[in-house]
């Protein structure tokens, strides 16, 4: 199915990421957005407001972020291509809906535009810090995906992307942006709507009487109805059967979580999105996601100026991680860069999927600021010893 | 002979999630009866009807009826109902809540929701305690009452929920009781026939925890005191003050007109929407 031509602002346009995400929703047929406002990813809600009349769509602002995630997954029920946008401080208050939406399957995206933390931290300048929170924040187990553009240009396609993926497989999708990412101002170029494929909602075509809400075939994701169409059903955040209905047994819930780990698990070879380059004959790899992957790239070509063999990989799709790739990589490197805003956290992603067979050093930053370029490479140096 | 079942039974998924959670002579059941002869007397498509509840003993209500039913997060309810509404305008949305649930946890969304005057019908049963965790103190335990979290006594004041409403913006506010069953099926079908935010509180009892820590007997002694305590509005406007001391209102006690969320957003659609024919879109 091809984008709506009504919703795709065609052409070349000077655009910051935030603007950039807000685009790519509207292209990809988002039709509902509840949100709160929060520096820095308030340029989101404020050109949807502005754009959702024009086109069709409902923003609301919620009265806080567990409010505006709850919302979204009743808009989700309710037949609507949904999305909220936040950062840090709302990112923490959405878990228990992140949660919620998981459970339900409830197809959405949620874009995190992430800043300095913990708490309140540095509401204008740049974090990396959400990113195990991304994929554990909410109690319970379950699988969901996040992705990490670096660029407005790829902030436009990523959210299309996490439209379409959320679609698929019926789970949240994060769009794990940055400030930098965010507030940077780039050429952003819109294709014509027939060059935007979109994933369609995945409705059933059995009859209400026929129709089990959570059963599912081989792909384990269930088909979906919405609220109003006649087929009644249930949902619940409760551990429930085939049915919605809820059943207070260790056997449901090992069916139930099971298949949810599961419809993401099983293909995880599809769901692997990085950008690499020179990682073939690669002695040195950096691995780096979002603002930080463009930091690296001047250190990457000092090293390599020197004749270090240093590869390049970003992670677009962040979770779920891609570990087979890294370990192909891990057998004939001499080691593994990681360059992140935080003290630690896909890294530690790297260091296990590589299973001992190379060492990794990691570059961190506290946040509120880039990485400097030589610190990058003084790791890359240290690493192809 | 022919038995003719009662309506209610034919709006129950009676035979797929019977029987319920609710304790015997548990008050939710006749609030829960008056609400499906309240739909039922309107002649809404069930189709059209979601229903969304939140956590706790009353939230438990939408998975036996026969509805589209949406089960959610604790206090999210009205939220997660907004979206929904939001979503498909056409469907009768009806939040289910408790005291817990609505006011508590859900205290927030319950104030802004009253004031978006979104077209939403809340079903608030105040049975001034936590059941589902064993009865604990809420924000509607009266003072000095037990709960199990306030053994020497609550020391917090009570909210009065129909004048948190009408304060915080709802166009229609109505309190009944699940003692009088029909005036609670009347006003149940004033609240979903208003165009805009409805509230409805329905005073209950927790006979197996609020009751027995305070001594207040089995659930009849309890809707015999519900009995006892509630003074219809049109009646009060005729008592002196002495005769409504310790004694609460029943009946439709608010009901105003204002702009409501969903046809105020249809209206910026209608005057912004770009035509088909401009090209606004490929600037």
């Amino acid at each position: 199915m091809k984008a709506d031509p009504k919703r795709v602002l065609t052409g070349a346009h000077y655009l910051d990421g935030d603007h950039a995400a807000a685009e790519g929703a509207l292209a990809a047929g988002c039709t509902f957005v509840a949100g709160y406002p929060i520096t820095p990813s308030t340029e989101v809600v404020e050109r949807m407001a502005e754009r959702f009349p024009r086109v069709g769509g409902v923003f609301i602002q919620m009265e806080d972020e567990l409010g505006s995630m709850a919302a979204v997954v009743g808009a989700a029920w309710g037949g609507s291509k949904a999305m909220t946008v936040t950062s840090g401080p709302g990112f923490s208050l959405m878990m228990e809906n992140i949660g919620l939406a998981c459970m339900m399957e409830a197809p959405c995206v949620v874009v995190n535009v992430q800043r300095g933390g913990p708490s309140t931290g540095l509401p204008t300048l740049p974090g990396q810090a959400d990113m195990m929170q991304a994929k554990w924040g909410s109690h319970g187990d379950y699988e969901l995906i996040a992705l990490s553009p670096n660029s407005p240009q790829e902030c436009f396609w990523a959210t299309i992307k996490a439209f379409n993926l959320s679609e698929r497989f019926r789970v949240p999708v994060l769009v794990m942006m940055d400030e930098c990412v965010g507030h940077m101002t780039e050429k952003v170029v819109i294709p014509e709507a027939d060059q935007i494929e979109l994933y369609p909602r995945r409705y059933t075509k059995l009859s209400p009487e026929e129709y089990l809400p959570f059963k599912t075939g081989k792909d384990l994701v269930p088909e979906m109805i919405k609220a109003g169409d006649g087929y009644k059903i249930h949902v619940t955040g409760l551990t429930h059967d085939e049915r919605g209905y809820p059943v207070m047994t260790w056997e449901a819930q090992e069916k139930l979580v099971r298949r949810l780990i599961e419809k993401i698990r099983l293909f995880k070879d599809e769901l692997v999105d990085v950008e690499e380059e020179q990682t073939d004959n690669a002695d040195v790899v950096v691995v780096s996601y979002g603002i930080s992957s463009r930091v690296s790239i001047p250190a990457i070509q000092k090293a390599r100026k020197e004749g270090i063999k240093v590869g390049y990989l970003r992670l677009i799709i962040a979770w779920p991680f891609p570990e087979k790739k890294i370990y192909e990589l891990a057998q004939k490197i001499k080691g593994f860069v990681v360059v992140e805003m935080n003290y630690g956290q896909m890294v530690l992603e790297v260091e296990r999927a590589t299973k001992g067979k190379t060492k990794t050093i990691l570059v961190p930053h506290g946040g509120g600021w880039v990485h400097e370029p030589e610190d990058i490479y003084k790791a890359i140096k240290e690493a192809a010893k | 002979m022919e038995i003719i079942p009662a309506v209610t039974y034919t709006y129950l998924r009676s035979k797929k999630k019977f029987p319920n959670v609710w304790c015997a002579g548990c008050g939710i059941g006749i609030a829960l009866g008056a609400i499906i002869r309240a739909i039922d007397n309107l002649k809404l498509d069930r189709n059209d009807v979601a229903m969304v509840s939140g956590i706790g003993c009353s939230s438990r209500m939408p998975v036996y009826v026969d509805f589209n039913t949406l089960h959610t997060t604790h206090g999210r309810a009205l939220a997660f109902a907004t979206g929904v509404k939001l979503a498909n305008p056409k469907l009768k949305v009806i939040v289910i809540t408790g005291d817990g649930d609505g006011l508590a946890i859900g205290g927030n969304h319950f104030i802004h929701t009253c004031r978006r005057n979104i077209d939403i019908t809340t079903i608030l049963i105040n049975n001034s305690t936590y059941g589902m965790t064993g009865g604990q103190y809420s924000p509607t335990t009266p003072f000095m009452k037990i709960g199990t979290t306030a053994p020497y006594g609550n020391r917090e004041r009570d909210f009065d929920i129909c004048n948190l409403a009408k304060s915080a913006g709802a166009t229609f506010v109505a309190r009944g009781t699940v003692y009088h069953v029909t005036l609670l099926e009347k006003i149940v079908q004033q609240a979903i026939l208003k165009k805009g935010f409805s509230l409805v509180e329905v005073i209950s009892h927790c006979h197996t925890f609020y009751g027995r820590l305070n001594k207040e007997g089995t659930a009849v002694k309890m809707m015999e005191w519900q009995k006892e305590h509630a003074i219809p509005i049109q009646a009060a406007a005729k008592l002196p003050p002495e005769k409504l001391k310790d004694k609460f209102l029943i009946g439709t006690l608010w009901d105003v007109d204002f702009p409501e969320y969903c046809e105020e957003y249809d209206k910026v659609i209608a005057q912004f929407q770009v035509p088909p024919e401009d090209s606004e879109g490929k600037k």
